[in-house]
């Protein structure tokens, strides 16, 4: 049913000489299209990505919430909340949530929001939207194959949430859910069916992940417009590529981990068991090996940091440079950085598994590959410092998201120094420094560049403005607020304070920080409410936004912003416009504005990239 | 009713901040989006410079709220040489934290839209690239060179002569064992596992169990200056022995055998009195999500004097004796030295 609103793309053709007809043909499809092809099982890489933000959306408020009850029950474990028993039910009677429960939700916000937000929900909303939009493509190579993307995500998603619902609670082993407790229903409740459910809805989940990533990377090498060279493409499109080699590459890891562990939870192997007393009795299984499941797991793992850092980081270098009126400074080296962040990404995994009693040896070398990656991460951030450096910088909301992620993307990846020295690590390891480094880096950081991305694309999105004012009180509230929840974690960390405790009062040596993790909790109660202000005012302004008069309203240089304001299916009217330059031509054309777009030919004398 | 009302509320505050909000676009329409612009881009600019002050001021009163409440006196000699590496990261990474977060929103400030100022088309320079790749990757080979030296003197072989201790994790409690008299650890087959009578289960057939010193709450005692080495195993799923006191951490994997040792420096008492906290206790904390107990499986630790440890030690009572009260105690002599030397290959929980 697909096939009348497809613009034929996917048929194996050279980037430019088709292009011609497709936009002939395109507006006479549009009429046919009924609401389900349109909305439901589209085609259109600008649907599908929208499909993935809203989804994406669902869930970071979905995962948002979870973490608010579990800071209530942190900050203030002394107390009931009837609110904990409408939501919870059972699980927290009287309005005291279950430790069982407790792990239930750490579990689920922990993966939802680093699979389902932060990878299908970036990646995927953004690699979706700007990739056909920015080299200047009609749409993915395959859009049948997008749109089964979206739909594995989503199924993935609907499991993911059933299972909150079942007699046993959800996974809760954490969201690496090392075995042999997430490989022993004996060994918590959440090792039950919820692991079953879990482990499907990832599997899913990797095949939506690598529907989309082979998409964006063949789309990308094939089917630029005519002009748009490799070293013409926005850093968006780079990062994107390097996102989707980084997935490709290392989730189908994680997918024989989860199938693994589905053969030894039951088909009685031994992958992960050996020598396991549970339950009063002996398990027969000898000889697996616990950590061979963290190697795969974090083999993805660890790469999926930077699956999650590198659109944002992408975004944020476009955004920085339209609004800073400058080209980006060290556009190869930012190539190089990205190249560099990609390769040793592979190489940096047993970094998370300093104290498995691995050889201190190996450890050794990872630390110093682990340390190796600090130096293109600061390349990136002096590059970025010296963009807005002497440039004439719009305090758009978009630019303030900018700013935001490189300030915490700093504070985030220098701790990362800390965790990497296996010396410090020994100390540190699975301590709220933890938390409050990946936090800021990998969690708040990348979502600043995520809100960034939204703020800056949504006119393009839906041809209207997202509302200014609210887009200020989010960034100010969030951004704060990100500060005052993760700061002080780093001393609790210091302290020594372990991660996924259900509550600290018992405990000499971490109990003084009672009062701290109130103060934490409201704050991220501050901060979650922040978050459906944005929420309410991305809905709201789909439809009562400020209409977009001039389709380049940032008076940006790349291609998505040639194309008319509400595009089609196909992108453009007429013709692909053919590129001239490359994308950061920040300067004066002569005219009085201090921008040159991509597809603007070059003038006598000029240099086009 | 209350959380109906609080509901009611929280409507009513985004419903004025959309007004707000929607009658913010009224008067930029009003006053000319150009001139209203022009006004609100300078007062961000500003407000970039006020975030950027009470981040700093934040951080400086987080400092001084924090740093009362943390123990920072490392009570191990390997807790010693990580705070002095802890120290040389947090200056490095300090100075590079302060000077980047200040230029980013001083820039910001400085750099606000004129529109007399033409910006400054500055697209490369290999010369600055080249300097801000080699200073990281020259501080960064101070890092892991000064990490590296601490982490393999802290991961070396036990020194000759340190204490044994075993400790095993299990849902939700440690269990403690110490060699006896031989000085020697005995096999254990998890197959032995009895909650009733052989909790690490040890093979009886080993003479070198039948004095070994079992504690099921996990309570171990060491001594002050006396290098320990922890034999660390798990009888169900991956814990983690996090002695957050000396600074060291290490996993309890079923299957695996782990280690870890250190020379406690400080005794229990003389932490009580250093910290001015007569409840002072090192604790032992499991630092490995492994189910619903997880937040509570505690164990103490207490460093004394080698009198002291005597006395405790003269008092308990082997694991054999204690399930088997028919049987004699009956220990073979054997020098302690001698014996250290069996134990390692003695550890493996397959050993029959």
């Amino acid at each position: 049913m697909g096939n009348a609103a497809s613009i034929h793309t996917h048929e194996v053709h050279t980037h430019h000489d088709h292009a011609h007809d497709h936009g002939d043909h395109h507006a006479h499809h549009e009429h046919k299209q009924h609401f389900l092809t349109k909305y439901v099982f589209s085609q259109d890489h600008k649907i599908i990505s929208r499909q993935f933000l809203i989804t994406g959306i669902f869930w970071a408020l979905a995962g948002g919430l979870m973490s608010v009850f579990f800071r209530l029950q942190l900050g203030f474990p002394s107390d009931t909340f009837p609110i904990l028993e409408k939501f919870l039910g059972d699980w927290a009677r009287g309005g005291k949530m279950d430790p069982e429960i407790y792990y239930g939700l750490v579990t689920i916000h922990g993966t939802v929001l680093v699979f389902f937000v932060l990878t299908g929900g970036l990646s995927g909303t953004f690699s979706n939207f700007l990739i056909p939009l920015q080299i200047g493509a009609r749409d993915m190579a395959s859009p049948f194959l997008n749109m089964l993307s979206y739909w594995f995500f989503a199924v993935a998603g609907v499991i993911m949430f059933c299972s909150l619902y079942i007699n046993t609670g959800p996974a809760s082993g954490g969201w690496t859910t090392y075995p042999p407790l997430s490989a022993l229903k004996e060994a918590s409740m959440g090792s039950g069916l919820g692991m079953d459910l879990w482990l499907i809805s990832m599997a899913l989940f990797i095949v939506s992940s690598l529907l989309g990533g082979l998409n964006y990377i063949v789309t990308i090498l094939n089917m630029r417009t005519k002009g748009m060279s490799m070293k013409r493409l926005p850093l968006t499109i780079w990062a994107f590529l390097f996102t989707a080699v980084l997935g490709v590459l290392s989730f189908p890891v994680l997918l024989s981990a989860a199938v693994l562990l589905l053969f030894d939870r039951h088909a009685g192997t031994s992958f992960y068991i050996s020598e396991v007393f549970i339950a009063g009795k002996a398990l027969p299984n000898i000889g697996g090996s616990a950590i061979l499941y963290q190697h795969l797991f974090w083999f993805l793992g660890h790469p999926e940091v930077y699956i999650i850092m590198l659109p944002a980081m992408g975004m944020a270098s476009e955004i920085l440079s339209t609004h800073s009126r400058k080209p980006i400074f060290g556009y190869f080296a930012m190539i190089l950085s990205m190249i560099g962040i990609t390769v040793l990404a592979f190489l940096v995994w047993a970094h998370h598994m300093f104290v498995t009693g691995m050889s201190p040896f190996l450890g050794g070398i990872f630390v110093l590959l682990t340390l190796l990656i600090a130096i293109p991460s600061a390349v990136k951030v002096f590059n970025w410092l010296t963009t807005i450096w002497r440039g004439n910088i719009r305090f758009t909301v978009p630019m303030c998201f900018g700013l935001g992620f490189v300030s915490l993307f700093i504070s985030g990846g220098l701790t990362g120094l800390f965790l990497g020295n296996s010396a410090l690590d020994i100390h540190l390891h699975d301590t709220y420094f933890v938390i409050a480094h990946f936090h800021i880096v990998m969690g708040i950081s990348a979502f600043f560049g995520m809100f960034a991305g939204i703020y800056h694309w949504f006119p393009k999105m839906y041809g209207r403005f997202m509302n200014n004012t609210m887009g200020y009180i989010h960034f100010f509230i969030t951004f704060i607020g990100s500060y005052v929840i993760f700061w002080p974690m780093h001393y609790e960390g210091i302290a020594g304070m372990p991660r996924r405790y259900y509550e600290y009062g018992a405990w000499e040596s971490f109990k003084q920080f009672a009062e701290l993790n109130q103060m934490i909790s409201i704050a991220a109660i501050v901060v979650f409410f922040a978050q459906i202000l944005f929420v309410f005012n991305y809905f709201v302004s789909i439809w009562k936004g400020k209409k977009l008069t001039d389709p380049n309203p940032w008076n940006a240089n790349s291609l998505e912003w040639t194309a008319p304001i509400h595009p089609g299916h196909g992108n453009w009217d007429g013709e692909i416009p053919e590129v001239h330059r490359w994308a950061y031509d920040y300067k004066d054309d002569g005219n009085g504005n201090d921008f040159i777009p991509q597809h603007i030919p070059l003038r006598p004398g000029e240099d086009g990239h | 009713m209350s959380g109906f009302l609080i509901l009611c509320l929280i409507g009513l505050i985004y419903v004025v901040l959309y007004q707000i909000s929607r009658s913010s676009e009224m008067v930029a329409t009003i006053q000319g989006e150009e001139v209203f612009d022009k006004k609100r881009n300078k007062i961000l600019a500003w407000s970039m410079m006020v975030v950027w002050a009470a981040l700093m001021i934040g951080f400086y009163y987080c400092h001084q709220y924090m740093m009362p409440k943390i123990n920072l006196i490392p009570a191990s000699d390997h807790g010693e040489s990580y705070e002095s590496m802890f120290l040389v990261t947090l200056i490095m990474t300090g100075i590079v934290f302060l000077i980047t977060q200040f230029l980013l929103f001083w820039f910001a400030y400085k750099y606000r839209k004129s529109d007399t100022r033409k910006t400054h088309y500055f697209a490369h320079s290999n010369k600055l690239e080249m300097i801000w790749t080699i200073v990281p990757a020259v501080a960064m080979a101070v890092l892991v060179a000064v990490g590296l030296k601490s982490w393999f003197k802290m991961t070396d072989p036990a020194p000759q002569g340190a204490m044994q201790v075993e400790v095993v994790g299990k849902q939700f409690n440690w269990i403690s064992r110490y060699p006896g008299k031989d000085g020697k650890l005995g096999s254990r087959n998890y197959k032995n596992i009895s909650d009733q009578d052989n909790l690490l289960g040890l093979n009886w057939n080993d003479k070198d169990n039948k004095d070994d010193i079992l504690i099921p709450n996990g309570e171990i005692h060491l001594v002050k200056g006396k290098p320990v080495e922890f034999i660390i195993g798990s009888r169900d799923v991956i814990h983690d022995v996090g002695l957050s006191h000396f600074r060291m951490k290490m996993d309890a994997v079923p299957g695996i055998t782990s280690r870890i040792w250190f020379t406690p420096t400080i005794t229990t008492r003389e932490m009580q009195e250093k910290t001015k906290n007569p409840n002072f206790v090192y604790e032992l904390s499991c630092d490995q999500m492994c189910g619903k107990g997880h937040y509570a499986m505690r164990a103490i630790i207490i460093v004394e004097t080698q009198a002291e440890f005597d006395a405790w030690m003269a008092k308990q009572q082997p694991y054999y004796v204690q399930t088997h009260p028919e049987a004699a105690p009956a220990v073979p002599a054997t020098t302690p030295a001698e014996a250290a030397k069996d134990t390692v290959k003695k550890l493996t929980m397959n050993n029959n």
